[in-house]
């Protein structure tokens, strides 16, 4: 069978307040059926087994849906699959030889906790500020009670795809989290039971987004490329139209209810 | 130790009305003096801390990923079952209680599977008003689709990713509270231990992942929502952190464990590759309403499949099982899969595989109408097998997927321990020794959202509790305990990581007490498992410290309890003397190879107590009582 072999360039952090550094590991006999986290494990194995402290990496499904893991890879979020998560990237993405660069998420709404840890508190508090339909548990009408067209359930199901993994924000050069935010926003937008709270949603979550430090968006793209579920950045044109038709028309004042930034 | 089922008296389909009724009520008022820890942020901890926060009750929520929103129910694909009788062909509570009883081959409560079955409505209709995008027909009515072990169509989904929307609703309800600060959200924290005074848990003692800070929470109840323990095979479909810790020290702390030899092995799962493998993927069992299931008639015959001629196809399934084909439920499809790859008829690399064949419903049904039924899964599958399954058939194979047995609660969802709660697959109740295929999503949220908001308040009401503080000597012992532990997991200091224990117990466990089961085998377990152990403790190496971010010592901290948690299991599934469900004993089978029960003997839940470190756990028995089905042995033929 063939092997891979190869060279790694991986940022190793001690702490939020340590100064990082990369540092250079060998990777020898891989198989190109292994997954980029497998290939990780393996080097993790050899580092504890000499003793040393493994690369600190966050994962849990490894299937691509719990939106945990995220590397930049060579430069590129989730790295070269396009709309593959970094769990769901194989080996035989690669070259024999190659070097490959592994970085966390860069963004200053995101630090880094550890190694290629970084923190996305950040996300969550956009979703608290607004980011859901306020219905509490029971007194709600029959499921079929409220009718939703096909191409909107679709499209709004397009749009709740998000595993909130970050990667829009590390491909981003403003490091905005628009697409994160707009993709809730649309979900919501797009189905009759959001309509209430649409207004004041998309004031509330553009704020909180604001405070927590994220950048603007200025249409560049490199979101919807870095996207392991491939949501398209119209939804972010349809965020814009959200929030200035709420500005103008609706919604009581920009209090969030996030929590601190 | 006593087992009170407190199962309401009446008809079975009034006992959950008029349980509610007779239950104690705390006042709007008094909630808020009451605080509920709720560990675990799945679909039944979110769901039950959002509902809880929103009738009034102070609500801390623990969970050890980065966030509640990526908990493990976020990875089930295929749906959420509810008797809605969208359909209009037949179905109806009876018949959802009926086929979740018989699925589960006649080992759960017929009370809290008929209560299941009754909030299953509900259910859909929460998850509707919270926005969750379920699949729609054109007239924009909710579509539904099949699902093993039922011959109607119930099962309402969101494209392949039904756990995450559901999850979504959960989580924007969670978030929707912590934005009210009626919630404290605790991310990146591991429960540790469970905090008893006077014989009521009274809190929890956790881990900050982060810093490595060790911290007491005391409350008035504790619910536990952590979900279950397939990850003690080490390999499963199971997320990586996933674990037993919560409920495994909780059992230590004196809740008993039900069933825990009741382990589901799910039958279409993507084929393990190499050594290196870390997780098995599931492929999801709606790919068996248009994927058809085979396997060469000939063992040794390694043609490509499209070079297979129809005669010299075996389609197992649809052969053995006529009346459900291949929507045979999980435990049945998973043993024929083991079956004819025993027999030699398996397919890919080592012969652990077989065939599920879109061919026919890609002609009949045409690309575009698979590809929006399955689409996202057919790319996770290519993705990693580097194969196209709109050309090649899949290969399958059968992986750990979920735990039925869990620890043993009664019908109010309280544990042995007064006080601790416990929800979705952490506990016993609701499977018996096989689950159906979209009902671990319904379980999940009808604990959370609908069973646990009314039945704490019963406890609460009902219970006078002395106020405590961090300083009482039960809290400090705890935290000692933990914090010891931690210091000698990091001083051994030896030769051998973490995973490789892990793999050790896994394979052995896979071996002896997977998918078929002897007294041999189990034996044979029960002897190595302690060797292991013992060396572990002596040989293992868990490099760093425990004041930082050390994922290697959240590893071994999990991986010490499955080490004496797969002990439980193996003496489970050793005592039970008959094959029901998922447990399969090679001795106890019809002439067929068909599970075959004892009823006589076994037609009781086994709640394990735990007796202390190196003492045999005690044995207790729920008898289950059969008023309103008949026993009969299970057919799908």
């Amino acid at each position: 069978m063939t092997t891979l072999h190869l060279k790694l360039l991986v940022w190793r952090q001690a702490g939020p307040h340590a100064a990082g550094r990369f540092v250079r590991y060998d990777a020898p006999d891989l198989s190109p059926d292994m997954s980029f986290l497998e290939m990780l494990d393996v080097v993790n194995e050899r580092l504890i087994a000499q003793g040393e402290e493994p690369i600190a990496f966050d994962h849990d499904c490894r299937e691509g849906i719990c939106g945990s893991c995220g590397l930049v890879i060579n430069g590129v979020a989730h790295g070269p699959m396009r709309g593959t998560a970094t769990c769901q990237l194989h080996l035989r993405s690669f070259r024999s030889g190659q070097e490959v660069v592994i970085e966390p998420w860069r963004a200053k709404a995101f630090p880094v906790v550890r190694d290629l840890i970084v923190d996305r508190g950040a996300l969550d508090r956009i979703i608290a500020a607004g980011g859901y339909i306020s219905a509490r548990t029971g007194g709600v009408p029959d499921a079929n009670a409220v009718l939703v067209p096909k191409d909107d359930a679709d499209a709004a199901m397009d749009a709740a795809a998000c595993i909130g993994c970050g990667a829009c924000v590390a491909a981003c050069p403003n490091a905005s989290a628009s697409l994160f935010a707009a993709a809730k926003i649309a979900h919501l937008g797009l189905m009759p039971q959001g309509q209430p709270e649409r207004p004041e949603r998309v004031l509330r979550m553009v704020t909180q987004m604001d405070m927590e430090g994220f950048g603007n968006c200025t249409n560049i793209g490199e979101c919807q490329e870095a996207c392991p579920k491939l949501i398209s950045i119209d939804v972010i044109a349809r965020m814009n139209r959200d929030f200035l038709r709420a500005s103008m028309f609706g919604g009581e004042g920009r209090v969030t209810g996030g929590g601190e930034a | 130790m006593e087992l009170r089922a407190r199962i309401p008296s009446g008809p079975l389909a009034d006992k959950w009305d008029r349980h509610r009724f007779e239950m104690k009520l705390v006042n709007p008022a008094n909630k808020r003096r009451y605080t509920v820890l709720v560990v675990g942020s799945g679909l039944a901890g979110a769901s039950a801390a959002a509902s809880l926060a929103e009738l009034g009750y102070q609500v801390r929520c623990f969970c050890f990923q980065d966030s509640p929103r990526r908990a493990h129910s976020i990875a089930a694909q295929g749906g959420i079952n509810a008797a809605k009788n969208y359909q209009n062909d037949g179905d109806s509570i009876w018949r959802l209680f009926y086929d979740t009883i018989k699925g589960g081959d006649f080992r759960a409560r017929e009370a809290n599977v008929y209560r299941l079955a009754q909030i299953s409505v509900d259910i859909i209709d929460q998850c509707v008003a919270q926005g969750v995008p379920f699949a729609r027909e054109y007239s924009g009515y909710l579509a539904n689709r099949s699902f093993g072990g039922a011959q109607v169509s119930r099962t309402f989904y969101a494209r392949g990713q039904t756990g995450q929307q559901l999850l979504l609703g959960a989580y924007q309800a969670l978030c929707k509270e912590i934005a009210r600060g009626t919630v404290v959200m605790h991310p990146r924290t591991e429960m540790l231990d469970l905090i008893l005074v006077d014989g009521r848990c009274r809190g929890i003692v956790t881990r900050n992942l982060v810093t490595g800070e060790v911290l007491a929470h005391v409350a008035d109840a504790v619910v536990l929502a952590t979900g279950g323990y397939g990850n003690v095979f080490y390999l499963s479909t199971n997320a990586r952190g996933s674990n037993v810790t919560a409920t495994y020290r909780a059992w230590k702390r004196g809740a008993a464990f039900g069933n825990p030899c009741f382990t589901q092995i799910h039958p279409t799962c993507i084929p393990v590759s190499g050594d290196y493998q870390s997780k098995l993927t599931l492929m999801s069992e709606s790919l068996r309403n248009d994927g058809r299931v085979w396997v060469p008639r000939q063992a040794g015959d390694h043609r490509a499949p499209h070079e297979i001629p129809e005669p010299e196809r075996d389609y197992y399934l649809e052969r053995k099982y006529p009346s459900f084909g291949n929507l045979s439920p999980r435990d049945i499809a998973s043993r024929a899969a083991k079956e004819v790859c025993d027999e030699g008829r398996g397919v890919g690399p080592g012969g652990r595989g077989v065939f599920l064949d879109f061919a026919d419903a890609i002609a009949r049904l045409g690309r575009e109408t698979i590809e929006e039924r399955y689409g996202n899964l057919f790319e996770m599958y290519q993705r990693i097998t580097d194969e196209n399954p709109y050309r090649v058939p899949m290969r399958i194979y059968p992986a750990v997927h979920y735990t039925m047995g869990g620890l043993w609660v009664d019908y109010n969802l309280m544990s042995t321990i007064p006080g601790l709660h416990v929800l979705g697959e952490a506990n016993f109740s609701d499977h018996g020794a096989n689950r159906l295929g979209a009902s671990a999503l319904m379980q999940g949220l009808a604990d959370g959202y609908f069973i646990i908001p009314v039945t704490i308040g019963d406890y609460l009401a009902t219970t006078r509790l002395e106020k405590i503080t961090t300083d009482h000597p039960e809290v400090r012992g705890a935290m000692e305990a933990v914090e010891r532990r931690t210091s000698r997991l990091l001083s051994v200091r030896g030769s051998r990581t973490v995973d490789s224990f892990h793999r050790e117990l896994g394979s052995l466990l896979w071996d002896k007490c997977g998918m078929a089961r002897t007294a041999g085998g189990l034996t044979e377990a029960l002897r190595r498992i302690p060797e292991i152990r013992a060396e572990f403790w002596e040989n293992v190496t868990v490099p760093g410290s425990d004041a930082h971010l050390n994922q290697a010592l959240e590893k071994a901290n999990r991986v010490a309890d499955y080490l004496e948690f797969a002990e439980l299991m193996c003496r489970d599934a050793l005592h039970r003397e008959e094959s029901c469900g998922g447990h399969f004993r090679e001795e106890h089978q019809t002439p067929d190879g068909e599970a075959s029960r004892d009823d006589d003997r076994f037609a009781y839940v086994a709640a394990w107590e735990y007796a202390g470190d190196g003492a045999e756990p005690v044995l207790h028995r729920e008898p289950l009582v059969f008023e309103n089905v008949q026993l009969a042995q299970r057919s799908y033929k």
